[in-house]
């Protein structure tokens, strides 16, 4: 440990942690695919609804997708803001 | 050194600047990035809504609509209609104002980075407050058309739920200006990495990611925002169709 300063010591955790945070990317990742595949399924079975099928898929996305965004945001804050410097 | 021979000297501007710095009440404030690209979008609705107006009033009323009116037209039924099988035709009507002008200014915001300039959507500072402004909507419509259902419903199915309800109440701003903002800020993130790091070498092939990351990004935010907004007082209002 000799050598390393505090301040480059909480850097490095935090650049850790910031890809950490965008592991929560993985959960979105997950559940748009099986939203838009759902959507695919649907579609097959009544073309006719297509238009309401897509706008209620892309609503369910941008909805499943806030925890991904959380997890980016902390990334962020981790990055730039450096809520954790001495 | 790669990186360095393909930036072309160019460097990473995605942070919101200060450009003139002055007093108020004691505090130092900033006019920064997002105040001027915020101008700039407000110049361009106006200018959109003083030609709209001068070719709806010169329109011809017996003749059909032509050209420009009929997109303008066209733009107010797809507004009025998605009202109405959103918030029923009892309510729907109502909102017209509010939920069209904020889809306009959120559209023009994030596709005003095509034009270069930062998006001011990608600022907390400007979501969180339109997302405060549609909570507090959001709030008044239950209290309005709920009247005491509005507090019993935070007591719902049993007392014991009543912190739980609150955050949930809560959260709602928080997600919604969260859900914005993270999304046009990766876009403006991933934009001036490749802008900045690729710069030599980013001649045409950008507009694609432009294309996905500015026009669908933020064509389907704005739309989600919303929508959200539209679910969530047709839900406070509570009454079917």
């Amino acid at each position: 440990m000799n050598g390393i300063s505090s301040e480059a010591f909480v850097l490095g955790c935090s650049a850790i942690g910031a890809g950490l945070a965008v592991i929560a990317g993985i959960g979105p990742g997950i559940g748009q695919g099986n939203a838009a595949g759902q959507a695919a399924a649907a579609v097959g079975r009544n073309p006719g609804a297509k238009g309401s099928i897509m706008t209620t898929m892309l609503l369910g996305q941008a909805v499943a997708e806030t925890t991904g965004l959380y997890g980016f945001t902390v990334a962020l804050l981790l990055m730039f803001l450096k809520p954790l410097m001495p | 050194m790669m990186v360095a021979q393909l930036s072309g000297g160019a460097d990473l501007d995605f942070y919101i600047e200060g450009y003139a710095k002055f007093e108020l009440f004691g505090q130092t404030l900033y006019m920064t990035t997002t105040h001027i690209c915020l101008a700039i979008v407000f110049v361009i609705i106006t200018a959109f809504a003083i030609i709209a107006n001068r070719a709806i009033k010169k329109a011809d009323v017996s003749k059909a609509p032509s050209g420009f009116v009929n997109v303008l037209e066209l733009l107010v039924e797809t507004l009025d209609n998605m009202l109405v099988n959103t918030m029923g035709a009892k309510h729907g009507l109502k909102f017209s104002n509010y939920i069209g002008s904020l889809f306009t200014l959120l559209l023009v915001c994030n596709l005003s980075g095509l034009l270069g300039l930062r998006p001011p959507t990608a600022d907390f500072g400007v979501t969180f407050p339109l997302a405060l402004i549609s909570w507090f909507m959001i709030q008044y419509n239950g209290i309005k058309y709920q009247k005491w259902g509005k507090a019993k419903s935070l007591f719902e199915p049993i007392f014991l739920f009543f912190p739980i309800n609150v955050i949930s109440e809560l959260s709602t701003p928080v997600s919604m200006s969260l859900r914005l903002f993270g999304n046009m800020f990766s876009g403006t993130i991933m934009m001036s990495l490749i802008y900045g790091l690729l710069g030599k070498i980013a001649i045409i092939w950008p507009s694609a990611l432009h294309a996905y990351l500015d026009v669908f990004a933020g064509a389907l935010q704005a739309y989600v925002f919303i929508m959200l907004t539209m679910v969530f007082v047709s839900n406070q209002i509570g009454e079917e169709t």
